[in-house]
């Protein structure tokens, strides 16, 4: 599975966010895209997963030889594309339960298996939950509300343990998480990436890094790629900020 | 942007529009009376009834205050004027006799309520509901009456109270809604022609959910049914109501009266799932639904809750009420009212503390698509007699259509110091980044705006008997369906 994004020009309200972007992901990748505030950073990730607020004026993006422009978001998820959001959303009066069943059976029905019934999806959901250290009483509460920014973030690496999408984008995981929430996190992550999936953290913050390791390092300015490079490429920012490196 | 704004615009409208289910006519013969009324309209239903003098004169003695009043004109809805000598005020399945068991009930009748997913046959239906089918004017059946009667519990048409229950129809009909209570009501009290009588005596708990269901199936009658439960001392009860009819171009009238009793530590749980048709998409057609429901806490600790679902009619102008009479008594309204198209819904509550230490609940969830109108009118009053009462209130809009609109007029009147009434209210929309999330997790469109919709009005849902929340779950779902597959 490759995700090919070439040449990408994007807008959102006659404002152009993406200025001909190029970018390819492989299978059993780990990509890093940095950057200063605005550059576009999650947008890209927005766009990829469909947004529908943001148009795109030239370019093409495809994953696994598929044209992802022509397909609804929906349709992108069920092909794999997964979005980790900064800021998931509450959503009232919707236990997380079910919210992760009716995900759960979307995807069954797309790969033609049979839909589970919530007693088997109890099963299979407590065994995911535990990797995540997520207690039961986690999936009685409405979707994301009143959670905390960790159980939110830890809320969405369960939904991507549980769906195994083939594309996981992280846009700012580690916001919102303290240290031991990061292990638990991203030692999931690492447990569910496999040979056929990749992976595309978008983050201010190197430490995430530090559990993560990127194969490339990109970083990102005024909507498009200005530098890929290796690890080393981090120790530099580290050192001496994002001036020493545009 | 604007293309794909417009292509969401186009899946939502797909979603909302879906099409009555419930539209289709019986073919049966029926008995209609001249269209009309007058008095000896009025003497013809009571003879073709065998009332006796007490009901024969509580008809007549409505219907010339009725004469003397207007049709209101308060509100915010527009009405199209309705000519009340055009309406036929009985119409009758003919049967040649009185129907001892529904092998005698016409099959095509059975049929209908078949379609209407009610069935009456009483080993196939639902296991521990009792119901009580009331087709156009008169009241076809009612299930599990043995049941019920070992318990004590009576529950039967309207009109075999009236001639097996005199004493219990003089001492109670009349008393929550009086005759001259407001326009229709007077109409009601006038030519009502069937509908629903429980009485459950002291120190009982109903073994079953009660049901009433409504169909108006003429197409030129209006349907005047009328409910009357009374729960004595230590009993509890918990009734629903449904309601459909064919689609007919004309507006139809449906004016009904549902009286609540509850004495002492009684309590009453009243729900209904109201799905009347609701005119077609350019606004055409649809039943109005112009009812007077009230409940009356007299005892001590008794309890009086409404909940109500209401997707259909053309205009649904409705205020179940509480008057809270006893202390420590408690009221609750829950409503879901979700209106598309051109239908209009003017509906809300009002809680009348009277009683030291009353407690009443509002929740309120108004879905608005096309563009409809919804709106909550809500009264909360509390007497200066009726010291440390507590009012909450809270009622939610959700706009879904770009043209719809909706509106809390919430009166809140207290005189003493000691109670507290509280207020919340909001309005919002689907929000595109709600629906993004969602379909980002691999969920189409419709399904996510279900599932918005569905969580929105999860607190009103879980108040309904819970052999009938999956199914108002359902009815939104189904009326929120995409017209597609």
């Amino acid at each position: 599975m490759t995700l090919k994004i070439k040449n990408l020009e994007a807008s959102i309200e006659n404002k152009i966010i993406l200025n001909h972007l190029n970018l390819e992901i492989k299978d059993n990748e780990i990509h890093v895209i940095m950057g200063p505030n605005g550059s576009g950073k999650s947008t890209l990730s927005k766009i990829i997963a469909g947004h529908p607020a943001y148009k795109v004026n030239d370019g093409e993006i495809y994953f696994n030889e598929k044209n992802l422009l022509e397909l609804a978001p929906e349709m992108r998820a069920h092909e794999g594309i997964f979005l980790a959001f900064q800021y998931p959303l509450e959503i009232p009066g919707v236990t997380n339960f079910d919210f992760l069943r009716l995900a759960y059976n979307q995807k069954q029905n797309y790969e033609g298996k049979n839909e589970v019934t919530p007693i088997e999806f109890m099963s299979l959901i407590e065994k995911k939950s535990k990797e995540l250290e997520i207690p039961m009483e986690f999936l009685n509460r409405d979707l994301n509300q009143g959670f905390s920014g960790g159980e939110k973030k830890r809320n969405e690496i369960l939904q991507m343990v549980l769906l195994q999408p083939k594309l996981i984008i992280l846009d700012e995981l580690d916001s919102g998480l303290d240290i031991d929430a990061m292990k638990i996190i991203c030692h999931a992550i690492l447990n569910n990436f496999s040979k056929n999936s990749s992976l595309l953290i978008i983050t201010h913050y190197p430490r995430i890094l530090n559990y993560l390791k990127p194969n490339y390092v990109h970083i990102m300015k005024e909507g498009k790629i200005i530098r890929t490079g290796s690890l080393e490429l981090i120790e530099q920012l580290e050192q001496s900020g994002y001036q020493s490196v545009l | 942007m604007v293309t794909e704004k417009n292509q969401q615009n186009f899946e939502l409208k797909q979603v909302i529009n879906q099409p009555y289910k419930y539209g289709f006519n019986t073919d049966i013969e029926s008995e209609n009376f001249p269209k009309g009324i007058n008095k000896s309209i009025i003497e013809l239903i009571s003879l073709k009834k065998n009332e006796n003098s007490f009901l024969k004169n509580f008809r007549l003695e409505a219907y010339e205050k009725w004469k003397t009043m207007k049709f209101p004109n308060w509100s915010n809805l527009d009405i199209k004027s309705i000519n009340f000598d055009e309406i036929s005020y009985y119409s009758v399945p003919k049967q040649k006799k009185k129907l001892a068991s529904l092998e005698e009930v016409d099959p095509e009748i059975i049929k209908t309520f078949e379609k209407l997913g009610i069935s009456l046959s009483e080993q196939k239906k639902l296991s521990n509901v009792a119901i009580d089918a009331v087709f156009d004017s008169i009241s076809i059946t009612t299930t599990f009456k043995e049941k019920l009667g070992k318990a004590g519990v009576i529950f039967c048409s309207i009109s075999d109270a009236i001639r097996d229950f005199p004493e219990l129809i003089e001492k109670f009909l009349g008393k929550v809604v009086s005759p001259s209570d407001n326009f229709f009501a007077a109409l009601n009290s006038a030519v009502f022609s069937d509908g629903s009588f429980c009485y459950i005596p002291q120190n009982t708990l109903c073994p079953l959910e009660l049901s009433t269901y409504f169909r108006i199936n003429d197409k030129d009658s209006g349907q005047f049914e009328r409910t009357l439960i009374i729960a004595e001392k230590n009993s509890s009860v918990s009734y629903l109501e449904g309601c459909t009819a064919p689609k007919y171009s004309q507006t139809q009238l449906h004016a009904a009266i549902v009286e609540l009793l509850a004495f002492e530590n009684a309590q009453i749980k009243y729900s209904t799932v109201q799905n009347w048709y609701s005119g077609d998409n350019l606004g055409v057609g649809g039943i109005y639904n112009f009812v007077t429901k009230r409940g009356i806490c007299l005892g001590n600790n008794s309890n009086i809750s409404w909940t109500q679902v209401e997707t259909g009619s053309a205009i649904t102008w409705k205020y179940p009420s509480c008057v809270l009479l006893g202390e420590n008594s408690l009221g609750e309204f829950y409503s879901v009212a979700l209106t598309n198209n051109y239908q209009q819904a003017d509906t809300g509550t009002k809680m009348i503390h009277l009683g030291k230490f009353s407690k009443s609940k509002i929740i309120s969830k108004g879905i608005s698509c096309g563009a409809s109108k919804n709106i909550y009118r809500g009264l909360v009053k509390i007497a200066s007699t009726a010291l440390f009462c507590r009012n909450f209130s809270q009622c939610d809009s959700f706009l879904l259509g770009s043209s719809s609109t909706a509106s809390t007029f919430p009166y809140l009147e207290s005189t003493n110091p000691t109670s507290i009434i509280e207020h919340e209210a909001k309005i919002s929309k689907v929000s595109d980044e709600q629906l993004f999330y969602l379909m980002q997790r691999g969920i189409k469109n419709d399904q996510a705006i279900s599932l918005l919709i569905s969580g929105f009005c999860k607190d009103v849902f879980t108040m309904l008997p819970m052999e009938f929340a999956a199914e108002a779950d359902n009815l939104l779902s189904l009326k929120l369906e995409g017209t597609v597959g």
